[in-house]
Formats: C-alpha cells, sequence, structure tokens
C-alpha cells in the first residue's frame, strides 16, 4: 500500500528529529508572522486612540453580518483543517483529500464575501482616494480607518490566497499518495499556517466590525 | 514521536463549537453598551480565547514540547513589547506640553 518514501536529508539523524525541525522552523516562521501584522496592529491601536469617535463612526460603515458569517466560515476551514491533519495522521488518505478541498472551498467562501464587501465599498465611495466621500467632520480620521481597513484585511486576504495555493498543492500530492501516517510534515505545517491566519482574523474582526457598534 | 498526538475528534468538535459560539457572543455583545469602554475588553478577551482554542488544540500546542512554547510565548512577548513601549510613547506625550513649550 505505501508507496510513500520518507525523504531524510542528511544532516539529520533520524525523521523524527527532521520532523520537530520543520515544526520548530514553522512556529518561529508564524513569530516572524506575529510581528508582521503586529506592525499594522499596533499602528491601527494609534490612530484609533486619537480619533476614537470617527473609528467608531467608520466601523458602522461595515457590514457586521457579512463580517460575523465570515468570521464563522473562517473557523469552519479551521475545522476542516484540523482533521485533514488527523486524517493524515492515521493514514486515511481519501479523507485527507476531501477535507483538504472543504478547507479549499470554505476559504474560496471567505474571499467570496471579503471581495463582496470591498464591492460595496468601491460603490459607497469609502475607498481612501480621491473618490473617498464621507458625511460630516470626520471625513479625514474616517479615510485613516477605510484605509487599515483595506490594508490589514488586504493582507489578510493575500495570505488566505497563498494558504489556499499551498492547499491545492497538498491535494495533488495527496492524490498521487505522498502522505502516509508516517510522513506527513507538508500537511501538518500547512495546517498551522491556516490556523495562524485565522487567529488574525480573531483579531480583525472585532477592530474592524465591531468598534462602533453599540 | 511525542509531537504527533492524535486529537479524538470529539475535542475537535467541541473547540469548533465553542468557537462558533464565542462568535455568536462577540457579535451579540457589541450591540449592548457596556459603557466605559468595557465592549473593546470584553471584545478582545473574547478573541483572546478564541486564540487559545485554536492554539492549543487546533495547532497542537498543548500536545507539543516545551520548545514550541517557547517560540509561541516569544511572539506574543515581542508583541506586547511593540505594543506597550509605542502605546506608552503615544498616550503620554501631552504630558510634557509644559516643557515642550
Amino acid at each position: 500500500m505505501s508507496n510513500t518514501s520518507i525523504v531524510q536529508a542528511h544532516q539529520f539523524d533520524d525523521a523524527e528529529q527532521q520532523h520537530e525541525t520543520s515544526w520548530i522552523g514553522m512556529w518561529i516562521f508564524l513569530t516572524t508572522e506575529v510581528m508582521f501584522f503586529g506592525g499594522m496592529f499596533t499602528g491601527y491601536t494609534i490612530y484609533r486612540a486619537a480619533y476614537a469617535q470617527a473609528f467608531a463612526s467608520a466601523s458602522n460603515h461595515l457590514d457586521i453580518w457579512l463580517g460575523t458569517i465570515n468570521t464563522a466560515v473562517l473557523i469552519c476551514s479551521s475545522f476542516t483543517m484540523a482533521l485533514a491533519v488527523r486524517s493524515a495522521q492515521i493514514g486515511k488518505r481519501t479523507a485527507l483529500v476531501r477535507f483538504l478541498l472543504l478547507t479549499i472551498v470554505l476559504g474560496a467562501v471567505f474571499l467570496g464575501i471579503k471581495f463582496t464587501e470591498y464591492y460595496f465599498k468601491f460603490e459607497e465611495h469609502l475607498v481612501p482616494g480621491s473618490s473617498f466621500t464621507y458625511e460630516g467632520s470626520l471625513a479625514r480620521p474616517a479615510e485613516i480607518f477605510f484605509s487599515f481597513y483595506f490594508a490589514m484585511t488586504g493582507m489578510h486576504a493575500l495570505h488566505m490566497i497563498i494558504g489556499i495555493g499551498l492547499l491545492t498543492a497538498l491535494v495533488f500530492q495527496g492524490v498521487r499518495g505522498s502522505f502516509s501516517a508516517s510522513y506527513y510534515t507538508p500537511v501538518e505545517l500547512t495546517g498551522l499556517y491556516w490556523h495562524f491566519v485565522d487567529i488574525v482574523w480573531i483579531f480583525l474582526f472585532p477592530l474592524l466590525y465591531l468598534v462602533g457598534r453599540h | 514521536m511525542k509531537s504527533e498526538h492524535v486529537v479524538p475528534i470529539r475535542i475537535y468538535a467541541a473547540v469548533f463549537i465553542g468557537l462558533i459560539l464565542l462568535t455568536l457572543t462577540t457579535t451579540g455583545a457589541a450591540f449592548i453598551d457596556l459603557g466605559g469602554g468595557l465592549n473593546a475588553v470584553v471584545a478582545l478577551a473574547i478573541a483572546i480565547g478564541k486564540t487559545l482554542l485554536v492554539t492549543l488544540y487546533f495547532m497542537h500546542l498543548r500536545y507539543s514540547r516545551p520548545v514550541t512554547w517557547v517560540f509561541a510565548g516569544a511572539g506574543i512577548f515581542w508583541l506586547m513589547i511593540l505594543m506597550t513601549l509605542t502605546m506608552s510613547d503615544v498616550l503620554t506625550r501631552d504630558w510634557l506640553a509644559v516643557i515642550t513649550r
């Protein structure tokens, strides 16, 4: 059944050490990602402290229900991703491919809803730039809010697109039978990445959509 | 291998349901005026709770060796340095108005 050969690089003592190294390497990469997004979150915090009223007002122009649905969609995709990794661990290849495909579909649904929201913002002239239109005296700081909105959700969406690319590669490898219960490191590491991107959204959602609702 | 812990499906399912319930809670809480900036505190507390669920169970942190905890903790630690030092500057600048004048 298993035509899988674990490719072991010569610098490792055994497959376990190689796996541990990949695992830790991925966590280190995610730490740098925390700092990358952390810079934007800090920028957001500074401007929100300075223009609390404008941020609350501008936040109300986002669709809280689309935001909530998208959060749920992303949580579902993390759940299917966790089940994909589990299927790989116990050597169930068909289930692995199915859960990977399901995760891709949910990721695509998230992006579809996200880009629909972008479209509405274009229609409402809420995209920062020369056509930005906002009633009242808070227009300039509201434009700053939308700059953060597009930069942060855009960078998050880019991470989602990269994640879908990685998952697609895993599907092809999974169909070819590259993974088994003794080797599934790429599935596991892509899972870590996918869950991290989920966590970024878990913070973006309340900070962007829920600030000024009450 | 120690890190290759197979988590029972019911645990993943429980975490999933917990995450969905917390999402509904945070949206619901946003409509209630808790006053005094408490809304932001509640929203962030829920986000941190959700993050713990995702990292501990979906990302297998709970079943990982201490060295993984070191790197996960390092991310949070440096993020806190970035946030607290930056904000302690930004939020206290007007305290020095007398001196700079």
